[in-house]
């Protein structure tokens, strides 16, 4: 599952999975983000996206969070190449 | 007395198992300083009786928000700790648990949703998992209450496994290893819940979703509200206190200054529990007659949105308009709620995380958002004139919510935090759960505002006995007549408004306006000032300095509107 696409979160399609490989973001950021489990390393699956820059749902763990679209613009993702 | 507290992440069924642990005789205890709500309870512990505490949810013991210090602080004077843990989400919650087990505190955890992890396809081995993490393991349903038992007899054998203090990476790794080793996820397909649950969050599916269930929501809010009103408490207090006061007004005297304070002037010899201002008949009759119903019954409606894990999703969906007007997605909640009674919707910006949000939505509220008294009132008053005079008071207001949302979003100052939440499964909700809560939320509406709110009826009533309101009266005349085109009368209506928007506007009524009036009148009273109730709330909620700028606000914003109606209908 490796080289795939690197993207936002933000930028991520619906239904889409992949692996969080790092978030650029301050301490703060990152010790919010981290205590939903929302850490390097993990795989997670977009559910869905609001209309007009609204927030972002993801799966992580079997749990769904919402992230604030300007939180998943700093949060990288490496995509799953789509199966042919 | 020993101290047990229970902790573990939000949306566990953390209350579930308090509620389950503890009677019904539980203590809602505010932090100081802070707006987080905690439980406090007790248990019998082996003829013993012990001292239960349900902390805030939180998601590590590092804080970050207010919720999360008071929970870390009430860990401090813990002597155990049950640790309430998500079955079907062990990974994230075991990041609280490692921490937990760095703390020295003798710790159980309960191991709940035992139920969720077979149809959700996880298998846990329970006798790994205690080995690793070296604590009691006590797997729990707290819905069904199944285990509970369990985890009372265990309680005891809690101990402290005394782990050596990690960093973040090491607390991922080990919990990674963890994990490997007890949980097994067999792959499965999505339960109709969950279909549910992803739907709900989706732009075109959740906003049909959200309609339908705001509107049950909102109709079962009137209904059980209006048949509490009419059927117990209107009737109990025409037929069995409106004689006392009768008895009691002949005994004084049928008038004079103490008669007055405590009863109010009698218009035409008879109780009129509104218009009265008596101490004892107003005073009474607004909190428990014409509040209490609607804040029953909005309680128990949000409690069961709260338990069944809605409300996340509505933040979601409407986050991004609500960011327009410097709110996030969770200021939907107390806003709608304004639209049944502005107490309840007033008391609930507590769940905002900042002051500001805080502020701007009380605001809001206060201002545009008209309650279902007064809604009543307009359709009945003016609609008389026609459909559209009502379609001007509405589309007023809400045009002033937009425009001064966005005014407020920029003078303010602070930041509006992002969206970031936890969106739960759906969940049935437990009776005794959604019950306790609605008594506790109840009691301490009526502990707070029942005293302050029968100080505010003396004093308007002293004023008003003295010649104040007269005073006034003369004093704003012009502005009345000059700014607004209103009668000078139409200030007793404001007067009024200030102890019931919907009979202010039946003084409106007799005054023979043009519709053009009607529509400045209603407007006007809708933004102009709340009514008492909504007014010791916000005092409460806001603080002195922030409920008289919010004040300041609504009389500027009142003028300014219906002045501008006045220039252009």
């Amino acid at each position: 599952m490796s080289g795939g696409k690197q993207v936002t979160l933000a930028q991520m399609r619906a239904a889409q999975s992949g692996m969080i490989l790092r978030i650029e973001g301050g301490h703060g950021l990152v010790n919010r983000l981290n205590a939903l489990g929302i850490v390097p390393g993990k795989r997670i699956t977009k559910i869905s996206s609001m209309l007009m820059r609204g927030p972002v749902t993801i799966e992580v763990n079997r749990a769904q969070i919402a992230v604030g679209l300007g939180m998943a613009s700093r949060i990288i993702v490496e995509v799953d190449e789509a199966p042919a | 007395m020993r101290k047990i507290v229970l902790i573990g992440n939000p949306n566990v069924g953390k209350s579930v198992v308090f509620s389950r642990l503890t009677g019904i005789n539980v203590i809602v205890g505010n932090y100081p300083g802070k707006t987080v709500e905690y439980k406090r309870g007790h248990m019998k512990l082996g003829g013993e009786t012990v001292e239960v505490f349900d902390a805030p949810g939180t998601y590590t013991l590092e804080p970050i928000s207010d919720a999360e210090e008071v929970a870390v602080s009430m860990l401090s004077s813990a002597d155990t700790v049950i640790n309430v843990v998500d079955a079907t989400n062990l990974e994230r919650n075991l990041y609280l648990t490692l921490q937990l087990s760095e703390r020295k505190i003798p710790m159980i955890i309960a191991l709940n949703m035992w139920d969720d992890t077979k149809h959700r396809g996880i298998q846990i081995n329970l006798d790994k998992l205690r080995q690793l993490l070296g604590v009691p393991v006590i797997p729990t349903v707290a819905v069904t209450g199944q285990g509970i038992k369990e985890l009372v007899e265990n309680i005891p054998k809690a101990t402290s496994p005394d782990a050596a203090v990690r960093s973040r990476d090491e607390y991922w790794t080990t919990i990674g290893s963890i994990i490997e080793q007890v949980q097994q996820v067999a792959h499965r397909h999505h339960t109709w819940r969950e279909r549910l649950a992803d739907a709900s969050v989706k732009p075109l599916a959740g906003g049909i979703i959200a309609l339908v269930v705001l509107a049950i929501a909102f109709l079962l809010i009137r209904f059980i509200g209006e048949s509490l009103i009419g059927y117990v408490l209107e009737p109990l207090f025409n037929s069995l206190w409106a004689p006392v006061l009768s008895k009691l007004s002949s005994l004084l005297g049928g008038g004079g200054f103490l008669h007055n304070i405590i009863i109010g002037k009698l218009i035409g010899g008879e109780v009129d529990f509104v218009q009265l201002f008596g101490l004892l008949s107003s005073g009474l009759y607004v909190p428990f007659a014409m509040v209490l119903p609607y804040v029953l019954s909005f309680y128990l409606v949000i409690g069961l949105l709260e338990d069944v894990g809605y409300l996340p999703r509505l933040a979601v969906l409407v986050d991004t308009i609500m960011h327009r007007l410097g709110l996030h997605g969770y200021a939907i909640i107390p806003t709608l709620l304004g639209l049944g009674c502005n107490v309840p919707a007033v008391m609930a910006t507590r769940i905002l995380e900042s002051k500001r949000e805080r502020f701007i939505a009380a605001t809001l509220i206060s201002i545009a958002i008209p309650c279902a008294a007064l809604q009543a009132m307009v359709f009945g008053l003016v609609g008389a004139h026609g459909g559209q005079y009502v379609a001007i008071v509405y589309g007023t207001l809400f045009a002033v919510w937009v425009i001064l949302g966005v005014i407020l979003r920029y003078a303010v100052r602070g930041f509006t935090p992002e969206l970031l939440i936890e969106i739960p499964p759906y969940r049935l909700p437990l009776w005794r759960a959604v019950l306790q809560k609605l008594w506790m939320r109840t009691y301490g509406f009526l502990k707070e505002a029942v005293p302050i709110i029968l100080g505010a009826v003396l004093i308007i009533n002293v004023l008003y006995l003295v010649g104040v309101f007269d005073a006034i009266a003369n004093f704003t005349a012009p502005v009345i007549t000059n700014l607004l085109g209103l009668p000078k009368e139409a200030i007793t209506a404001i007067v009024i408004g200030f102890l019931r928007k919907d009979v202010a506007l039946g003084i409106l009524a007799p005054l023979a306006l043009s519709a053009k009036q009607l529509v400045v009148g209603s407007v006007v009273l809708a933004m102009f000032f709340p009514c008492i109730a909504t007014f010791v709330v916000l005092l409460r909620e806001l603080g002195v300095v922030n409920m008289l700028k919010s004040a300041g606000i609504m009389i500027s914003a009142a003028l300014i509107t219906g002045g501008l109606l006045n220039l252009i209908l």
